[in-house]
Parts: C-alpha cells; structure tokens; sequence
C-alpha cells in the first residue's frame, strides 16, 4: 500500500491570533508556523502502518509557498519517504486544493491518502470529503483507528452520538481525529536523515478559480466580562434571577 | 431565481433550519431524511425520505446529487454527519461551500468562525450553487402558518463504505446541541464513575445534558460524543455550567452562545472567569452538592 499524506501550513494553533487592524486577514506577525495538527496525525499515521507493514512509500504533500518546505521537511523527518511541493503564491480555496491533487492521485495512484479533517486556521473541513468525491473513492472522516483488514481498512471513526466503524476498499481517502494517535517526538537522526531524502518542487497543475472569498475578519463581539459570585447561595440567587433555574 | 434546498438529518432540524432558510430570503424546500418532519414552516416542499438508517456519507452524497439540481444553495445545520456528507456533496457538484455560518448578511455573503473561533471571517461565495453548513443558533425562529406540499421520495442505498459495527451511547438525557441547560465536567472529575455522579446528577436534576472538555475525553473519563468545543459539540443552551474547566480557547469556541454560563473552579486564575456570567471560586466537589441542595425544589 502506498500512501499519500497532504499537509498544510497553518499558523501556531496554540498562539492567540489578533485579526490586522484593517481587516484584511490575520496578524501572523511574530508568529510560528506549523504542521497543521490534524495533519500531522495523519502523517504519524502512515508511518506506523508502514511500521506494521501494511504500508511501502509515502509521500507527503503541500500546496504553497516556498516556506512550506518547512513542513515538508518536518514529515520527512517523521518518517515519510519523499515530499511534493506545489509551489504556489495563489490563493487556494478547498475546492481548487481536492482538484489539485485529485490530479496529483491520478498521476500517482496512492492506495490511501489520510490527511486531517480540517486545518486549524480556516477551520472548513471539506478538503478530504471534496477530493474523495472528485476522485469516487470511499471516505471515512474523523477517524479514531485505522485497521487494516484483508486488503481494506477498517476505520473507527468520531460520529456525533458515539462511534461506528466502515469497511473500505482501496483506494480511499480517510480524515484524521484528534485521538487516532499521539505524532512522535522528532529525534535529531530523523532531522538529519530528512535534508538528504527527496523533494520535489513544481508547479500547479490547475489555476485555481476561487469559489469564495474573505472580505474580512474581525474580532468575535465580546462578551460581558466575566462576574464572581462570593458563595453557592449567591449564583442560586443570580441565576432565578436571570430566570434559568 | 435562487432556491434553497434543507437538507434535515433529524426532523427537527427542518424548524431550526426553516429560521436560517427565511433570514436568507430564499424560497426554500425541505429533504427530511428519517422521520417526519414538521410541515408549517414556510418550506414550499417537504419531502420525505423515511430513511430507517442513513447510508454512509458516499451513498447519501450521491443519492442527495441526483436531486439537487435547480438548488442555487444546499443547507444542513452543523453536525459531524452533514460536515461528512456535504462536503462530498459540494465535491460532487464541484460548488463552493462555507462551513459554519453563523450570520447572513445576504444569500451569499455569510460569517464563520475560523482559527478555533477567536476570528470571524465574512466569505463571499463567488459561484452558485454553494453547499453551506450552518449554526442555529444565531439565526431568528421561523415564521409558521404556511402549510408546505409533503411527498415521499426515495433513496436507495448506493454506498461504497459498508458500515461493519456502530456504537451509539444516547442514554435517556437530551442531546446535547439541543439541551435548555448543559453541564459539563474537565479532568478534575477524575473517572467515569465521579463524573457521572457528580455531573450527571446535577444535568439530571436540571432536565439538562452532559458535556465535557477534550482533556476529559482524551483522559478516558466520558466518550468522545461528549467533547465540547470547536472540535466537538457547538452547544447554545441558556444555561452552561462548566465545572472544574479552566476555559480554553477551543473549549470557550464551543459555548460562547449560551446565555448564561457559570464556571465553578478552584483556581481563581483560571480563563474561564474572564467570561462566566457567574463565577465561582471554589471546590467542585463542595460546590455542586451544595447547589443541588439550594436548587432543590426546581421545576423544570
């Protein structure tokens, strides 16, 4: 089995972002950048099913610009093989992004590509389902484990009243849950071992057509600041008060 | 000519959607999927499709895309089921979709959340049809009194997935996303059986739900269904008690709808009393028995 994992650059998903005093996006001035979390979960992912045999090659890729070579060069380091990067300046919108590399699958033919439900800046959770429509391959998103079984997987996924688990067959896409697994520390060998494997730069193969567009961002409208209460018989009366009890 | 086509995973989603549908401005038509829906919210049609079990998300997808022609925009409220079948479907048609709206400023301009909440974006959707995921809570109850056509239609299931084991913990409490009141416990309840007593006592003595932080999931104390937070349930009940739960940015990104939240939490530094309505320094374990005795004689 071979596997392709998507990655994307994402800004610090622990540092607290700010919108830019005039609206136009987010002040990541200061700021790391990272491997989106889910996306490094399912990078953690294919490389302990290589561990346990089940998988040969697997290439990560990322769509951006040249600073992504951060991230790849991160995912080599994990363990993956080889790394893509579509080196582009576009602004790409989940729709553009499942077209590039359904065409990147098409010329590849990986058995599976995981990635992560969603990324933690844009926070849209389509990218995986869109490219497993666009290429007619089963999905199953929000995976919880990931088994394989008999040449298919078996994946346990998140859904919103407890868990199920689907059987599918290969090719297939799966997205990534926060509790699939727990992404390795990144010993020094495994950096060093990194800067020697391949990586490869080229362009897009579509030009993304936006579908939609930011016009701006704001800060969220605050809520009232927060109010102590001295013991249980105040918040009781504070809360017939605003009649919820 | 802009149409709207609900799609309704639960049936009651066909009211709460109807309130999004007619702040959009849109005629609109309702897809019911298992039950039956109600049929007075101003949806022109309801069809419904009597599903006795959903077919996984590749099967749904493509049944919905045999019907959806003619629809500039295709809405579900938010859930991880309609995240996981209508984006396939938006891949489908090749469409623009917006995740979690929680305002219209018209039928394509929409605000969402991003980066766990702590921003809001406002996206212009630059083609139709676009395939939208929505919050509830944030849009205005529907107007009833039209009475809407209600035929069947059918679905066959054509799912490539093959759903092998499925394991759902419901329980007799209210759901969470639809719950008056929700209490929700952090890892300070320890275990599964602390948490249930302590938390679960005072939900069900308030008719409410239970919720819980990702450190408490993660920690093997409740399942994960009950995770509150952007990566979890988005809950708007007029009461949140969050107990033992310091407040972060993820966890805030799911509660900050409701109406009134209490924080009961031994460390008085903790975030959450930035925002808490009513916050309560103290022991948890101190704290809820007390309430529940002066909460006592409570109707619900």
């Amino acid at each position: 089995m071979t596997i392709l994992v998507p990655v994307k650059r994402v800004v610090d998903p622990y540092a607290k972002v700010r919108p830019l005093p005039d609206g136009s996006g987010i002040d990541t001035g200061g700021l790391k950048f990272e491997i989106n979390p889910f996306d490094e979960i399912a990078v953690e992912e294919a490389v302990r099913l290589r561990e346990k045999g089940a998988a040969t090659v697997i290439t990560v890729v990322s769509i951006g610009a040249a600073q992504v070579e951060e991230q790849l060069r991160k995912s080599l380091a994990m363990g993956a093989d080889k790394a893509i990067l579509v080196e582009s300046d576009a602004v790409w919108d989940s729709p553009a992004i499942a077209a590039e590399l359904a065409a990147l699958a098409q010329e590849l033919k990986p058995d599976l590509i995981i990635m992560g439900k969603q990324a933690t800046d844009d926070d849209n959770n389509q990218a995986g389902q869109m490219l497993a429509a666009k290429l007619g391959w089963p999905q199953a998103t929000f995976a919880s484990k990931v088994e394989p079984v008999d040449g298919k997987l078996h994946v346990t996924r998140e859904t919103d009243f407890g868990e199920e688990t689907l059987e599918i067959s290969l090719p297939a896409v799966v997205t990534t849950d926060l509790r699939l697994n727990e992404p390795r520390y990144i010993a020094l060998p495994g950096i060093i071992r990194a800067r020697t494997k391949p990586l490869e730069k080229r362009p897009a193969s579509i030009s993304p057509i936006p579908k939609t567009r930011t016009l701006r961002v704001e800060s969220p409208p605050a809520r009232g600041a927060g109010k102590k209460v001295a013991n249980v018989d105040e918040l009781v009366a504070g809360l017939k008060d605003r009649g919820v009890v | 000519m802009s149409k709207l086509l609900l799609v309704a995973f639960e049936p009651y989603e066909a009211v709460q959607g109807a309130g999004f549908a007619q702040s959009l401005g849109v005629p609109f038509d309702v897809l019911n999927l298992t039950g039956t829906a109600q049929s007075d919210a101003g949806a022109g049609k309801v069809s419904n499709a009597n599903l006795a079990e959903l077919p996984s998300a590749d099967g749904l997808a493509t049944s919905l895309r045999a019907i959806v022609d003619g629809y500039s925009h295709i809405a579900a409220i938010s859930s991880m089921q309609s995240k996981d079948v209508m984006a396939r479907l938006a891949g489908l048609l090749d469409a623009a979709m917006v995740t979690d709206v929680i305002e219209a400023e018209s039928s394509t301009i929409f605000k969402r959340p991003i980066v766990a909440g702590t921003v809001i974006a406002t996206v212009e959707v630059l083609t139709l049809p676009v395939v939208l995921t929505f919050r509830p809570s944030g849009f205005p109850k529907p107007k009833f009194g039209v009475a809407s056509v209600v035929e069947s239609v059918t679905f066959n299931d054509q799912s490539m997935a093959r759903r092998v084991s499925v394991t759902a913990r419901g329980g007799t409490r209210p759901d969470l996303t639809q719950a008056r009141v929700v209490v929700s416990g952090g890892r300070p309840l320890k275990d599964a059986e602390t948490f249930e007593r302590v938390i679960g006592g005072l939900a069900d003595q308030l008719g409410g739900a239970v919720g819980a932080t990702r450190a408490a999931v993660d920690s093997g104390i409740v399942p994960n269904e009950l995770q509150v937070g952007q990566t979890g349930k988005i809950v708007a009940p007029d009461l949140y008690i969050a107990a033992g739960i310091s407040g972060s940015t993820q966890h805030m990104a799911g509660i900050k709808d409701s109406k009134v939240i209490v924080a009961i939490n031994k460390d008085p530094d903790a975030p959450i009393f930035e925002t808490a309505d009513f916050g309560l320094v103290a022991d948890l374990f101190d704290a809820i028995p007390e309430l529940r005795a002066k909460l006592g004689g409570v109707e619900n």
